[in-house]
C-alpha cells in the first residue's frame, strides 16, 4: 500500500480504478466458483433428502413428489435390517491395530534410519516408499497363496485368509512405507542435539526412542492417524479379495453387496451410505486441521 | 568436544557405535528388523512373485503343477484379448480427462481459493468433502442421481420406461463414470495445491502485481515455476489414479464388463474363478504402465538424500 502513496497522482487514479476492476472481477468469481461448490455437494444433499422419505412415494409420485412422510424411519431400519452394528464393528476390529501398528512400525523404522547412519539408510528408505507405490494386484495372488499355506502349516485354513489379522497384516506392510516416509522426514527437522545430549547422558536405544522422540513425534502421529483411519476405512480392495466370509467384511466392501441385495428399496440403501459415511465425515470436519497436515506431510500416497 | 567436531564424521561414527551396548544393538536390530520383515515378506516378495508367475501356466493349487509359459500368458492378452485394447482405450481416455480437465480444474479452484475470495473457507470445505467418502458411498450417492427413476431422468421428465440408463448406455457411460471421478479428484488436487501455494512466499507474488503483470503471466511465470515439486506430485497422482482406477466401476459394474478398464480387467483374473497365471500378467503390465510416474516420484521425493 505504501507504495500507492508514492506514485503521482494521475497514476494512482488509475490504479484505483484497476483495483476496483479486479473487485468485480473477484465477485464474479467468488459467485461462479460458490455456484459450483454447491453443485458438489448437492448429490450428497439429494442423497440426504431422499433418505428421508420412503420410497414407496417415489415410486408412486416420481422423484420430485412433495413429501408426505419425513424421518428418520430409513436409518433405524437400515441400522437393524442390514446388520450395520456387526459391518462396523468389523470396521473397527481391522482399523484401529491397523493405525496403531502401521505408525508404530513407521516411527521405528523412521527413527533408526534419521538417528543412526548406517550404510543402508536411503537403501531402506527407498524400499519402503517404493513398496507403498506397487499396485495391490501385483502383489495379492502370492499374498493369498502364502496366507493359504500358513493357514494349512499351523492347521487353520483361516488362520489369515478370510480373517481381520490378515487384512491387517497387508495394511500394515503397504502403509508403513508412507508412514515411514512421512515421519522421516519430520524427523530430519528436529535437531540432532536433542538426541545427542540423550545418548550423551548414556540412555539406551530404547529409551532414547520411547522417552525422547515419540512424545515429540505427536504431531505428524495425529495427522497420519487421522488420515490413515480413513484410508484404511474406505479401503475396498483387500476386504473383498481376502475375505470369503461376507459377515466379516468391514462396512465399505459391505456396502457393495447390500446396493445389490436392496436394489428394490433405494431410499434404505440411501440411509445405509449415509450412515457409512458418518464417521468418515464427521473425522473430518472435527479434524480438519490434522486431516489436511497428513496429507500435505507426504503430499501423496500411492 | 570441540576435537570431534574437526575431525571427519566417520571416525565421530565409529566412535559413536563403540557407545552401544550389546543390548542396545539387539534393540536396533528389532527396531528395524521387524518392519524390514513384515514389508519385504508381504510387499516385495510376492511383487516379484507375481512377476515370476506371469511367465508360468498355473491353476493355483500344487506348487508341483506349475509350468514355463515364456511370454504365452502376454502374447494371449496382446493379440487374443480384444476385451485388453478396450479397457485400455477407457484408461487412456480416463487419463487425457484427468490431465486436461480434471487436474487443472483443480490447480484453478486451489488459485482461486488461496486468494481468499469471499467465501474461501466455505469452497474449501464443500469441493474436499467427497474426498472423504469412500468410492463405495460415491457410487451409492451418483446412483441416486442417474438411476431411471433417479433425479436427472426426473429433470428431464423421462418416465421410468423411457429413462435414459446412463449406466448402461456406451453413449454415455463412460463420460458419467469421469465426472463422477472428477467429483473426487478435482477436491484432492486442489488441496494438495493449495498447500503447497500456501508456502510460496507472498512477496513474490505481490512484486509481479506492482511491475504489472496480469494475473496469468503471475501465475504462468512465477507461481508455476515455485510450484515444481507439487507439479511433479500432482501428475504422478493424476496416471496413477487414472491406471489404477477400480472400486468405483466395481462396485458400480461389479465383474461385469459393463464398462472395460484395467483394474477390473485384473482384478477378475487374479481373484475368484476366472484366476490364472494371465492374471499375474495383466498386473504385470498394470505395474509396468505406472513405472514412469512412481520412478519420478521418488527421483523427486529423495532428490536431497542421494545427493
Amino acid at each position: 500500500m505504501t507504495t500507492t502513496i508514492k506514485l503521482p497522482k494521475g497514476k494512482n487514479e488509475k490504479r484505483k480504478k484497476k483495483l476496483y476492476a479486479q473487485d468485480i472481477k473477484d465477485r464474479a468469481i467468488s459467485i461462479f466458483i460458490g455456484l459450483f461448490a454447491l453443485a458438489w455437494i448437492f448429490p450428497i444433499v439429494w442423497t440426504l433428502w431422499s433418505s428421508l422419505r420412503p420410497y414407496s412415494e417415489i415410486r408412486a409420485g416420481g422423484v420430485f413428489s412433495p413429501p408426505q412422510e419425513l424421518g428418520i424411519f430409513n436409518y433405524t431400519e437400515a441400522i437393524s435390517r442390514m446388520e450395520l452394528p456387526t459391518y462396523f464393528a468389523n470396521t473397527a476390529i481391522i482399523t484401529i491395530p491397523t493405525v496403531f501398528l502401521t505408525l508404530f512400525l513407521g516411527s521405528l523404522v523412521a527413527f533408526v534410519v534419521t538417528r543412526y547412519s548406517f550404510k543402508l539408510n536411503v537403501a531402506l528408505l527407498l524400499l519402503f516408499t517404493a513398496g507403498n507405490m506397487l499396485p495391490p494386484q501385483l502383489v495379492f495372488i502370492p499374498v493369498f497363496k502364502l496366507y493359504l499355506a500358513l493357514g494349512d502349516l499351523v492347521g487353520d485354513r483361516r488362520f489369515l485368509y478370510d480373517n481381520h489379522w490378515g487384512v491387517i497384516l497387508i495394511h500394515v506392510a503397504f502403509q508403513m512405507g508412507f508412514a515411514t516416509f512421512v515421519l522421516s522426514s519430520y524427523m530430519k527437522t528436529i535437531p540432532k542435539e536433542i538426541s545427542e545430549s540423550a545418548m550423551v547422558d548414556g540412555a539406551s536405544v530404547f529409551t532414547h526412542f520411547f522417552r525422547v522422540m515419540l512424545p515429540l513425534l505427536r504431531p505428524p502421529l495425529a495427522s497420519l492417524a487421522v488420515l490413515m483411519t480413513t484410508w484404511i476405512y474406505n479401503d475396498f480392495f483387500w476386504a473383498l479379495v481376502l475375505m470369503s466370509n461376507d459377515s466379516k467384511r468391514p462396512i465399505t466392501s459391505a456396502l457393495g453387496r447390500l446396493q445389490g441385495e436392496f436394489v428394490t428399496d433405494y431410499n434404505l440403501l440411501a440411509a445405509g451410505a449415509m450412515i457409512a459415511a458418518l464417521p468418515t465425515l464427521i473425522v473430518f470436519f472435527v479434524m480438519r486441521k490434522q486431516f489436511v497436515g497428513g496429507l500435505t506431510l507426504g503430499a501423496t500416497k500411492g | 568436544m570441540s576435537v570431534e567436531t574437526a575431525a571427519p564424521s566417520k571416525k565421530q561414527v565409529a566412535r559413536r557405535r563403540r557407545f552401544f551396548s550389546r543390548q542396545d544393538k539387539i534393540t536396533l536390530g528389532f527396531f528395524i528388523g521387524i518392519p524390514t520383515f513384515l514389508h519385504v515378506m508381504l510387499v516385495w516378495f510376492p511383487a516379484i512373485g507375481t512377476i515370476l508367475l506371469s511367465f508360468t501356466y498355473w491353476t493355483g493349487i500344487r506348487i508341483e503343477d506349475i509350468t514355463w509359459a515364456g511370454f504365452a500368458n502376454y502374447e494371449n492378452i496382446f493379440f487374443n484379448t480384444p476385451i485388453f485394447w478396450e479397457a485400455l482405450r477407457v484408461n487412456t481416455i480416463w487419463l487425457a480427462w484427468f490431465f486436461f480437465i480434471a487436474t487443472p480444474l483443480g490447480v484453478l479452484l486451489a488459485y482461486q481459493i488461496d486468494r481468499e475470495i469471499r467465501g474461501h473457507k466455505f469452497y474449501q470445505s464443500a469441493y474436499f468433502l467427497p474426498v472423504v467418502l469412500s468410492l463405495a458411498v460415491t457410487g451409492i450417492i451418483w446412483n441416486f442421481l442417474l438411476r431411471p427413476d433417479g433425479f436427472v431422468n426426473g429433470l428431464l421428465g423421462l418416465p421410468i420406461s423411457e429413462a435414459i440408463s446412463f449406466f448402461g448406455d456406451d453413449r454415455y457411460n463412460i463420460w458419467v463414470i469421469l465426472i463422477m471421478a472428477s467429483w473426487r479428484h478435482i477436491g484432492y488436487i486442489m488441496l494438495l495445491y493449495l498447500a503447497g501455494l500456501k508456502a510460496i512466499d507472498s512477496a513474490l507474488r505481490e512484486a509481479a502485481t506492482i511491475d504489472g503483470a496480469t494475473e496469468w503471466q503471475t501465475f504462468r511465470k512465477i507461481i508455476f515455476p515455485a510450484m515444481k515439486p507439487v507439479n511433479i506430485i500432482v501428475i504422478v497422482i493424476t496416471i496413477i489414479e487414472s491406471l489404477r482406477a477400480f472400486d468405483m466401476i466395481y462396485i458400480i459394474y461389479g465383474s461385469s464388463g459393463g464398462l472395460p478398464i484395467l483394474g477390473v480387467l485384473v482384478f477378475n483374473n487374479i481373484a475368484g474363478e476366472g484366476a490364472s497365471m494371465k492374471g499375474a500378467a495383466y498386473a504385470v503390465i498394470l505395474f509396468l504402465l505406472s513405472i514412469v510416474p512412481i520412478i519420478s516420484y521418488l527421483q523427486q521425493q529423495f532428490k536431497e538424500d542421494v545427493k
